[in-house]
């Protein structure tokens, strides 16, 4: 059992849904990433995503795309991304989950990156640019040194490609609740309820949600149909003005049951 | 993921080693729903008729293949064929995958197109598929490209296309193709995305080529009917690669030389360039595997050449592929050389050609006076150079 399974089987039994805050590591420096990590924990925060910064973050929008320049400009790398989980290992057992690009795992080479990615302490990978269907030599090794790949579903997606990153997912299954890119203003669609229904027709896995999701409202909205609420671009927003982050993400946790 | 010669790509679009899909799951359902309507398509006599009769009267085909006669003799080696792209509708090869992208568009019931553009011209030649269509129409160009290639902006516009600055990143082609594939995501049920090269995720490096290989195909005809034997050399410039596979294709069975000509800007060792098999690595950027230039923790570099349209990080999977395969060698010509073979064909042919042709005309400047004088080069011009007019006469310090 992964420390991700582990946390939404905990939060399952005690009836609750899981709070998981994306940050984009290195934004504005490694050592406030560390500081945002507590901050997150403290707030309530069940998962964390750290974004590995790349030059051409295609999904995402504005905000995490200025983020990703930011970081990149301070010198943050995947190595040194690693180096600072290791470091939050020293301090925290919180799932990470790392949500990077393909382009930097492929030129660090699928087996090292696995290998230094576990070692260092990461839970689970998000690659949104690495569809199942060109994942065969990455999802081998990542289940034999029990890294949880998690890939993405959308509301286009139909149920050919819903069975297959059902099952090639594991630790939870990432639904994308806009037909967009990170960031983009939420509607909760009808496609949306059925995917999400048609997801959990055929798996017993968790389904988080994320995409779109900053006001508490739609927080609450969303966690009564997921396992889980992704927020990120609202919470990035936040650290680019150089805010406090406590107070909204306690909020997120008040509002998610 | 093996392919044998002649049987690539694979079903899930890879040359080799190269290709594939590396995209966001939202997109997968609208790249599926593309090829399919590719494949039918691709069979079907109506579609077809319409666009035989579209490549013939409305873009100008077949293109000539003419005798650079005056350029051969000044080179004293091989007789220099040009195939005249340049002399399409709109100006450059652009428009044969433009058009025909625009029809399969209207034919799958969408309501929008959109494009990136570099120099401008396959901005230009989907603005002009739009408006031929009756499509709406956006175009992303970066604001770099955009003070580069000012007339062709004004052209998109005069055509009823809407063109979106974007301003992120290098502000060139690579990230005007990031702001396409954004749009895509988020508009993906009603909007086609035109690419304008052989590049990202399948079935896009296999459509566009299929599109663009009519160009070798009229050229074979042309040369066998005119010297009764087929060239012993291909020469094309290589930024995405469309025109370059679109001339070499017909011709690979045939075992003849063909050189596809990358930007060298300032020089391999400037770090300032846009050759990718000089100076890149294997990776995987918009949407398939190929060959990139990035930096040791897999960003993606800058690039620069003088000619927007070669100038881009990447390159189409099938170059690598054939490249492997030894059918295809890759070279590069510098700024200068293409700014002299600018001038070289302008004077002596009265043709100006653009920028990124100007690169393939370097290299057979290089090429012909070491080859025998029976020897035959077919060198694709693949287009004119007025859009180039305003930058060269820059770059020479000449006020307009």
């Amino acid at each position: 059992m992964s420390r991700i399974r582990d946390t939404f089987n905990i939060l399952r039994g005690n009836g609750k849904k899981a709070l998981i805050p994306y940050i984009m590591a290195g934004d504005p420096s490694l050592d406030a990433t560390k500081q945002y990590v507590m901050d997150l924990e403290a707030a309530g925060a069940d998962i964390i995503e750290l974004g590995v910064p790349f030059s051409d973050p295609l999904a995402d929008g504005p905000t995490i795309q200025r983020a990703a320049e930011r970081a990149l400009t301070n010198g943050t790398t995947l190595k040194k991304v690693l180096g600072l989980v290791r470091e939050i290992r020293q301090v925290s057992d919180i799932p990470l989950i790392l949500m990077t690009y393909y382009n930097p795992v492929f030129k660090m080479g699928i087996g090292p990156f696995i290998k230094k990615a576990v070692s260092a302490g990461v839970d689970g990978v998000i690659i949104p640019d690495l569809i199942p269907d060109e994942a065969e030599d990455f999802i081998k090794p990542a289940r034999a040194h029990g890294l949880d790949t998690i890939y993405l579903l959308a509301p286009t997606s139909t149920p050919e490609r819903i069975s297959r990153v059902v099952k090639a997912s594991t630790g939870f299954i990432y639904y994308v609740s806009i037909t967009g890119i990170t960031g983009s203003a939420l509607t909760i669609e009808k496609p949306m309820k059925d995917t999400l229904n048609s997801i959990k027709g055929i798996t017993a896995k968790p389904v988080a949600v994320g995409f779109g999701i900053s006001r508490p409202e739609e927080a609450s909205a969303i966690s009564k149909l997921a396992d889980g609420v992704i927020v990120g671009s609202a919470i990035v927003k936040l650290i680019a003005q150089g805010k406090s982050i406590k107070n909204y993400v306690k909020s997120l946790r008040k509002a998610i049951r | 993921m093996k392919n044998k010669p002649g049987k690539y790509p694979d079903r899930k679009g890879h040359f080799g080693q190269y290709g594939g899909r590396f995209v966001p799951e939202t997109l997968m359902p609208a790249l599926i729903e593309l090829e399919t309507a590719y494949n039918n398509y691709k069979k079907d006599r109506a579609f077809l008729n319409e666009l035989k009769a579209l490549q013939k009267d409305f873009i100008g085909r077949p293109t000539p293949l003419y005798f650079a006669r005056n350029l051969t003799e000044s080179l004293g080696g091989a007789r220099i064929y040009l195939k005249r792209e340049d002399l399409c509708h709109t100006g450059a090869h652009k428009i044969n995958n433009a058009i025909a992208q625009s029809l399969l568009a209207r034919r799958m019931g969408k309501t929008r197109i959109i494009a990136e553009t570099g120099a401008g011209q396959h901005g230009v030649a989907t603005a002009t598929g739009a408006a031929l269509t009756g499509l709406e129409c956006e175009i992303y160009m970066g604001s770099e490209d955009i003070r580069r290639q000012s007339l062709n902006v004004f052209r998109m516009r005069l055509l009823g296309a809407k063109v979106t600055e974007v301003d992120v990143g290098s502000k060139t082609l690579k990230d005007a193709i990031n702001e396409a594939l954004r749009d895509w995501t988020t508009n993906v049920r009603n909007t086609h995305y035109v690419l304008g090269t052989v590049f990202g995720p399948h079935p896009y490096p296999l459509m566009v080529r299929d599109y663009q290989s009519v160009i070798g195909r009229e050229a074979r005809q042309q040369i066998l009917k005119t010297e009764h034997k087929l060239p012993d050399c291909l020469i094309a410039c290589v930024g995405g690669g469309s025109n370059s596979i679109g001339l070499f294709h017909a011709f690979l069975k045939d075992n003849i030389r063909m050189i596809g000509v990358e930007a060298g800007g300032h020089g391999i060792k400037s770090g300032r360039h846009a050759a990718r098999f000089a100076g890149g690595s294997l990776g995987i950027f918009q949407g398939c595997k190929s060959y990139l230039l990035q930096d040791k923790d897999g960003n993606v570099l800058g690039t620069h050449s003088v000619s927007a349209g070669l100038d881009y990080a990447s390159v189409g999977p099938e170059h690598c592929y054939l490249r492997d395969l030894k059918k295809i060698e890759y070279t590069y010509a510098t700024d200068t050389e293409a700014l002299k073979a600018f001038e070289v064909l302008s004077k002596t042919e009265g043709i100006i050609p653009a920028l990124e042709s100007a690169h393939a005309i370097a290299e057979g400047i290089k090429t012909a006076p070491s080859m025998p004088k029976s020897s035959i080069i077919i060198i694709n011009l693949s287009g004119r150079g007025d859009k180039d007019v305003q930058e060269v006469a820059r770059i020479k310090g000449t006020n307009l």
